[in-house]
């Protein structure tokens, strides 16, 4: 890794997806500094989600190049990109229904340490996986539900556990699919103040409908519509873009 | 409580032999062995979600391979044993290779297909596996001298094995990688965001079911010192999956206890009137409809709900 | 040269009587997303049907024989799907292992009714005579067999690309949400095909009598070539069910003649070919 590889977190570079005749993603570009907080907006069907799921590697792009800290990973598979230090939430929440929130937590430090191939040795012999997620949890306040099934918690607090699962892997990118989606007034403010205090070593991108909240936490807002970034920069000139009206006022 | 009842079962298991006569030690015996088998195929079925009707592949592969050494080739016990297992496992990788390409029911299909080539090969190949005679008159072997004729002396050796194979296989499912294989059979593509390789975890936990069952196949011939194409039949993978789904499918005994009613059953039947393979289709849907949980989980539901 | 002409009709003829087999699987699957393990067992049954009614009806004609059984078994495959199937609508691996089941109790049935000695089917008397063309000997039966098998897929060919009926299949398989949202009967959907796939496989089943004849193990024999021929060709799709269906049938026929111990192992290599560069199948649209 080159000293320049460090100046960006990740870049995505000329991205192109179609599904049959449907381009949903053309010729996007995104550079993303360390510590960045990027907000993606636009409007339903502007391949948002998309966007992610080629970043993450859940889909594969047509063409077009995401590079991780200089490094190319537009051939890597999700998981050798989430061992280069990616994260991501799902806008579904994916979580293990049946298991305790500690276990899902740990679950997520799990997947980066050498011990998820270990075949002789129980889950519970690893107490420091068990002590890290229950700080994690302790850090999004759901400490007092750790040993609870995931099926018996509410909507807004297993959003939270979806945040706490990425937190827990210290992603160096962390992508947030609507974070907020669903949340009750009370539930946004917590998680908000959530997103807020994550560490500046990493990279937050966040796709949100709810702009009064996600914008306070954004510095740069990327505009995507019909899969083409429209607008990109610093939040106020973006917001005071006249194309950015135009997308979302119709003008 | 539960200690005492578990403990209970291991003096009575290893006492068997003193109050039962041959005829229930053998049949012991061979429930064992079906438990092993019904166990490595729930590593497939319960702990991975890759429900394979394949799986009689290998044991009978195993099974095959050590009477052929054994008795063409002259080889003693201890390296056809080896060898068996070391093939039978080596095949579970390359056929795990193929049949993971797809998941569920393409997954389902292709195991199935598998097997039935090998039965195919089985019976066609008669130079080499004497067809639909079988290979007989293969003998048992002597661990540390001990002969296995007897009754008794097989069962404890068979109970030996089938206590390591059952240790091997709850540890290997509580493990971290039991973990991971779970998460994997649940959401895999959550699994692959966080780090985890679902494909390689599937395919990991598919050549330790093969060596599972390889070792089942062992004790198989061993037991019955005769292999024939069935045991590498449909019937054979059905009545484990059977058993793993009717005793609870993804429970750490469950499938043993049901593979051991299965053998029950089929031996009762048996013994009675020619329609086996009618029965267990019937008791196939009839599982399947009214008990798709499995009759182990039932119980428990049932007993824990007692007390309160 | 007569070897390679004879072999070349036998594969044709096996190849025939796969697609006849392995189009009714291959639909079931692309509508239901069922692997209907019983497809061997109505294979089976209809050749069981189509030999005694043969045997105990002198009079009796092939073709009517293998329309009534045909008839029969797609009976008796609606009545498993409505009394089962359906029960089991969200649970697809359950449906799986129910027509495991129920082919072990039908094969089970046959021995029990029909023996373990294998019934000949009489070929027609009037397609005994030989057909001569370019000064080599074909049995007739056989081309003419060819000729069904093509025959049927035609018809089914124009079933679904031509009629009320195959577009409401068609639209089923590719989206069973939306096709039941503008109403269409996916339920109903779901037992025609199931009987016309059964069906199918039965008068197929009595077609075959006569080079194949009726044996307990006919089913475990048929069903993984239907399996190899739907992975092969990819499932749900009819040209591939064709297709797969001919290349089974040269490869299992010159195999079993040319290296009779190994012709298992020969057809599973195209297989494993396919399954690794194609998992798909050659026509197959997604994934199994």
């Amino acid at each position: 890794m080159t000293s320049v590889a460090a100046d960006h977190a990740l870049e995505v570079i000329n991205l192109k997806k179609a599904f049959g005749g449907l381009a949903v993603t053309q010729n996007v570009s995104l550079t993303i500094r360390p510590g960045e907080r990027r907000l993606i907006i636009g409007p339903n069907g502007a391949g948002k989600t998309t966007l992610f799921n080629q970043i993450s590697g859940d889909m594969r792009p047509n063409s077009g190049q995401i590079k991780l800290f200089g490094n190319d990973v537009t051939t890597l598979a999700p998981y050798q990109r989430a061992h280069r230090g990616l994260s991501r939430t799902y806008q579904i929440i994916t979580l293990f229904a049946g298991d305790t929130l500690e276990h899902n937590v740990t679950l997520g430090l799990l997947g980066l340490r050498p011990s998820r191939w270990q075949m002789w040795r129980p889950l519970a012999f690893y107490s420091d996986l068990a002590t890290e997620a229950r700080r994690t949890l302790d850090a999004v306040g759901l400490l007092h539900l750790a040993d609870h099934p995931i099926s018996e918690i509410a909507y807004g607090e297993k959003r939270r556990v979806e945040l706490a699962m990425a937190l827990a892997q210290k992603p160096r990118v962390l992508l947030l699919d609507e974070p907020l989606a669903g949340l009750s007034d009370t539930e946004r403010s917590t998680v908000k103040s959530l997103i807020a205090s994550i560490s500046r070593e990493t990279a937050v991108i966040m796709i949100e409908h709810d702009m009064d909240t996600a914008l306070d936490l954004a510095e740069t807002v990327t505009l995507l519509n019909y899969g083409r970034v429209i607008v990109d920069g610093e939040r106020d000139t973006v917001i005071a873009d006249e194309r950015t009206r135009e997308v979302y006022l119709g003008v | 409580m539960k200690w005492i009842a578990a403990a209970l079962l291991a003096v009575a298991l290893v006492l068997l032999p003193f109050f039962a006569g041959d005829f229930y030690v053998n049949l012991a015996s061979q429930m064992l062995i079906a438990a092993i088998f019904a166990l490595s195929l729930n590593l497939l079925v319960g702990y991975g979600g890759m429900t394979s009707l394949g799986h009689a592949s290998y044991l009978g592969v195993a099974a095959y391979m050590s009477a052929l050494l054994t008795s063409r080739y002259g080889w003693g016990h201890g390296a056809s044993a080896v060898f068996s297992i070391l093939g039978t496992t080596a095949m579970a990788g390359f056929f795990g290779v193929i049949a993971l390409r797809a998941t569920g029911l393409g997954f389902l299909m292709i195991t199935l297909a598998l097997s039935q080539v090998l039965w195919g090969l089985a019976y066609r190949m008669s130079g080499v596996t004497n067809g639909d005679n079988g290979i007989g008159g293969l003998t048992r072997p002597m661990p540390f001298g001990i002969s296995l004729d007897s009754a008794a002396a097989f069962y404890w050796f068979a109970l030996i094995v089938a206590s390591f194979s059952f240790l091997m296989m709850t540890v290997f499912a509580a493990s971290s990688f039991g973990s991971s294989l779970k998460g994997v059979r649940d959401q895999p593509r959550r699994m692959a965001a966080l780090g985890f390789n679902p494909w390689m975890i599937r395919w990991i936990t598919f050549v330790y079911a093969g060596f599972w069952g390889g070792v089942s196949g062992l004790l198989y011939v061993y037991y019955n010192k005769y292999i024939h194409p069935t045991s590498l039949s449909t019937t054979s993978s059905a009545e484990a999956l059977l058993g793993v789904i009717a005793g609870g499918s993804g429970t750490a005994a469950g499938p043993a206890v049901g593979a051991a009613l299965v053998l029950l059953l089929k031996n009762y039947v048996s013994a009675y009137l020619d329609r086996w393979n009618m029965l267990l289709g019937a008791v196939f849907v009839f599982i399947v409809l009214v008990m798709p949980t499995g009759i182990v989980p039932g119980l428990t539901k049932l007993l824990q709900r007692r007390p309160r | 040269m007569q070897f390679w002409i004879i072999q070349g009709l036998n594969s044709l003829s096996l190849g025939g009587l796969l697609f006849l087999l392995s189009s009714g699987f291959s639909l079931i699957f692309g509508l239901m997303r069922l692997a209907n393990l019983t497809h061997g067992a109505f294979f089976m049954l209809g050749t069981y049907f189509g030999a005694i009614s043969l045997r105990n009806y002198s009079g009796l004609n092939i073709w009517v024989a293998a329309l009534g059984a045909g008839i029969a078994v797609a009976a008796i495959g609606g009545l498993f799907e409505r009394l089962i199937l359906t029960r089991l609508k969200t649970n697809p691996l359950g449906q799986v292992l129910v027509t495991l089941g129920m082919s072990f109790i039908i094969s089970d049935a046959c021995l029990m009714f029909w023996g373990g000695d294998s019934i000949p089917v009489p070929t027609p008397q009037s397609l005994q005579a030989p057909t001569r063309v370019f000064g080599f000997v074909f049995p007739t039966y056989r081309l003419v067999l060819v000729g069904c098998a093509i025959a049927a897929a035609i018809a089914l060919y124009f079933l679904l690309e031509r009629t009320r009926l195959g577009a409401m299949i068609r639209a089923g398989v590719d989206d069973r949400q939306m096709a039941r949202a503008v109403g269409i009967p996916v339920s109903r959907l779901f037992t025609i095909v199931f009987c016309l796939g059964a069906g199918i496989a039965g008068a197929g089943g009595v077609l075959g009598g006569p080079i194949l004849s009726a044996y307990p193990g006919l089913d475990g024999d048929m069903l993984p070539l239907a399996l190899i021929v739907v992975i092969l060709g990819g499932i749900g799709s009819l040209l591939g069910a064709f297709v797969g269906s001919f290349i089974i049938g040269f490869i299992y026929t010159f195999g079993s003649a040319l290296f009779p111990e190994l012709a298992y192992i020969i057809l599973f290599l195209p297989m494993i070919f396919v399954i690794a560069f194609r998992p798909q199948g050659l026509f197959g649209r997604v994934g199994a």
